[in-house]
């Protein structure tokens, strides 16, 4: 066995302890909507595709869940004609 | 009128059988009459863990159907007279479970018995919710692992709507019982200690079970582990555990807390 290894092993339970009260905040809140990402999403979507044509392939959603706030990331690529045609 | 409790987790395999063996008979012994009802339609393991499994006749699903007596169903134990067993179905498909039946069954059983333990199945389906659908009492059985942790957690807010305490407005008492503890690994800060998973969950705990070889060696044997060896340290923590659930105000020992001489006297508080 590693000896230097064993020893300089950081402790893995505070990690587990935080991970889990960021998780059950938002699982808690969540009770009654929980798919708000994908709503969020499909909301935030139809509100682009007034203005633009978009390729729905071509979105990426990103959600990162943090303990005092939450970020979401929606990317939409805007084809050149797409936003040509809006103009 | 006897006490209905629900055993559940979410999670699998973090010892709900094992406990509600190990309560049944803790609690049984205390000259108490006790049922143990399998919920795992399916998957049906107490009749195995409590050495029953070759005297299976009639099941739960039996009853419900309408073809077999309560009391031909009912396994009682050849080692503690007031304990018995009413054992799952293997065969049928959980579907055959219905509310009706299930509610007839557990009020049949309730005013015969002192305690009535329904053994939940993992998962949030059908059989976990009628499992919870009429207790008194839950205990939540969860391992000190990130996973169980959190469908503990989900169970709860299960506890807290889907039951029928809950649908009346009224409080569902619920109990923390940590299995599978290893307070070594613990104090060397590789696992959840006590009071991260109830500052965590935050219902009150009910006892600590120590891992342990005992309890496997137990199950081979086909025995509830608190009358397997009563002197082992899990079945202390289970008989403890069982005296709490009859209202006594025990102390919980933490295994392998270091504490001082008041420490040591005192304990913690029980739930």
């Amino acid at each position: 066995m590693n000896l230097r290894r064993l020893f300089s092993r950081t402790q893995s339970a505070p990690a587990a302890r935080e991970r889990l009260k960021v998780l059950l905040a938002h699982e808690r809140a969540a009770v009654g909507d929980s798919d708000l990402v994908s709503k969020l999403r499909d909301e935030i979507l139809r509100a682009i595709s007034m203005h633009m044509q978009i390729d729905h392939d071509k979105v990426t959603v990103k959600m990162e869940r943090g303990a005092q706030y939450s970020t979401l990331a929606v990317d939409v690529e805007i084809p050149f004609d797409a936003a040509k045609k809006a103009a | 009128m006897g006490k209905v409790i629900v055993v559940t987790s979410g999670k699998g395999g973090v010892g709900k059988t094992t406990s509600s063996a190990a309560l049944g008979a803790a609690l049984a012994k205390g000259g108490d009459k006790v049922v143990v009802v399998d919920f795992d339609v399916g998957l049906r393991n107490l009749d195995l863990v409590m050495g029953a499994e070759r005297r299976v006749v009639y099941d739960l699903v039996n009853v419900i159907q309408g073809e077999a007596k309560l009391t031909q169903a009912l396994i009682r134990d050849k080692r503690v007279e007031t304990l018995y067993l009413l054992p799952a179905s293997q065969t049928r498909d959980k579907d055959n479970l219905t509310p009706e039946g299930v509610e007839k069954v557990v009020n049949a059983l309730k005013s015969v018995f002192d305690w009535v333990i329904c053994d939940s199945p993992a998962g949030i389906e059908r059989g976990a919710t009628l499992a919870m659908r009429h207790a008194d009492v839950a205990i939540v059985v969860t391992n000190p692992e990130v996973s169980s942790v959190r469908d503990s957690d989900r169970i709860i807010g299960l506890l807290d709507s889907k039951t029928l305490r809950a649908e009346n407005g009224e409080h569902m008492e619920k109990h923390l019982l940590l299995t599978r503890y290893d307070a070594a690994r613990a104090e060397r800060g590789d696992m959840l200690k006590v009071d991260d998973v109830l500052e965590i969950l935050s219902i009150p705990l009910l006892g600590i079970i120590p891992e342990s070889m005992d309890v496997l060696r137990a199950s081979n044997l086909g025995s509830p582990v608190t009358l397997a060896d009563d002197r082992s340290a899990p079945s202390i923590a289970y008989f403890e555990a069982a005296r709490r659930l009859k209202g006594e105000n025990l102390p919980i020992m933490i295994p392998g807390e270091k504490r001082g001489f008041f420490g040591k006297i005192f304990g913690r508080k029980a739930a």
